[in-house]
């Protein structure tokens, strides 16, 4: 049953864009005599100034991500934490991408792969894997996108908010895995 | 914060990478990583173009006002210092929308364009206010009802497990979210006139 249910959902999901792309042209002209074309060419103007205007943002956080991650620091985080994880029973094969997914999507994704390709899709460590990265974002790509496309600069509480909401979805995700699958 | 996050990600990357050896690798790192930026930010140019172009028409014939106005319930607790008809709303429920939808490729240009309409009401145009923060809390949790499409590939079969797991626990990452920017915009270190505060 909840098989066809995702699979009615993914099915649907397919007609969401397309069905924007002509229903909201097709609503202002046909209802509203809205000239579609020439409203489409202004607001896409804005496209190419605001994709320039985040650019020094993303530079300053992936130039950090980047280095931060090159130095192999996550590996000692790692020896450090993985005890203390254990012990809360939080499986210490599943903290790389805990501690990854709110730096880089590549990146986790890519370590999402790696636990899928050795413990099998069936696990519960990929199975945690999965919602773990399902149910949070790159939350430093966001913060230098979203404010830096308009030149906000102290970001004041957003990032611990957005670092809190992560954690709490990464635990989360740890235990509701558990109290399902096991 | 943000500044001590930075430079901190940048220091512990070159000390334990001179310890480690790996000197060699943040710096390559940190070239690479500039030229990534910007190419994802210039990748970002033709899909930005397109749903801001097809927002305009949707703003044009009023159709964002009807959304703003159907979840004013919702929104007026979420962003109490956002007017009831400004246009923020109706660019934030769209934005929440393609979220839920699983449309990463939408929700950007729609999130911009409700930063750049938050921007409007802000005083201080480089400090970020209540409302920002916590359309921001709020996309970071992502709220999401579509699993990503690159996990379905990874899981297969198993997806339709992983579909409530995740709802799950990304409805607690968004109460969480919510909660903390609540919590925290009235705290004094993160109050808008506090100049201490890096």
């Amino acid at each position: 049953m909840i098989d066809s249910f995702v699979g009615i959902i993914n099915e649907i999901s397919k007609y969401i864009i397309p069905f924007l792309l002509v229903g909201i042209p097709f609503y202002g002209l046909a209802f509203k005599k809205v000239k579609v074309y020439e409203s489409f060419v202004e607001g896409a103007k804005d496209g190419f100034t605001i994709a320039v205007r985040i650019i020094p943002y993303l530079v300053a956080i992936l130039v950090a991500i980047g280095m931060f991650r090159a130095s192999g620091a996550l590996d000692l985080l790692l020896d450090f934490l993985s005890p203390v994880l254990s012990f809360i029973g939080f499986p210490p094969e599943n903290l790389p991408l805990a501690l990854m997914r709110p730096l880089s999507g590549s990146g986790s994704l890519g370590l999402l792969t790696d636990l899928v390709n050795q413990h099998g899709a069936d696990s519960l460590i990929a199975k945690i894997g999965a919602t773990m990265f399902g149910s949070t974002e790159t939350t430093f790509y966001v913060l230098a996108v979203y404010f830096g496309s308009v030149g906000i600069r102290k970001t004041r509480h957003a990032i611990m908010a957005g670092l809190f909401a992560d954690a709490v979805g990464i635990i989360s995700a740890v235990y509701v895995c558990r109290f399902f699958f096991e | 914060m943000l500044n001590y996050i930075w430079f901190g990600m940048m220091l512990i990357g070159v000390v334990v990478g001179a310890l480690t050896g790996n000197i060699d690798a943040v710096t390559e790192a940190a070239i690479d990583m500039a030229k990534v930026a910007v190419n994802l930010a210039i990748g970002l140019i033709g899909i930005m173009a397109l749903w801001l172009g097809i927002m305009k028409i949707a703003e044009e014939s009023g159709l964002i006002r009807i959304i703003a106005k159907g979840l004013r319930p919702i929104t007026i607790r979420l962003f109490p210092d956002v007017p009831e008809d400004h246009p923020a709303i109706g660019s934030i429920v769209l934005n929440m929308s393609a979220n839920i939808l699983g449309l990463g490729n939408a929700a950007t240009p729609l999130g911009l364009k409700a930063m750049e309409e938050l921007q409007e009401l802000n005083p201080n145009k480089e400090t970020a206010t209540n409302a920002m923060a916590m359309f921001l809390a709020l996309n970071t949790s992502s709220v999401q009802l579509i699993l990503p499409a690159t996990v379905v590939a990874l899981m297969g079969s198993l997806s339709s497990q992983i579909f409530i797991t995740t709802i799950v626990a990304t409805t607690m990452s968004s109460i969480a979210a919510v909660v903390a920017v609540k919590f925290l915009e009235k705290r004094k270190r993160f109050s808008i006139v506090n100049r201490g505060d890096v």
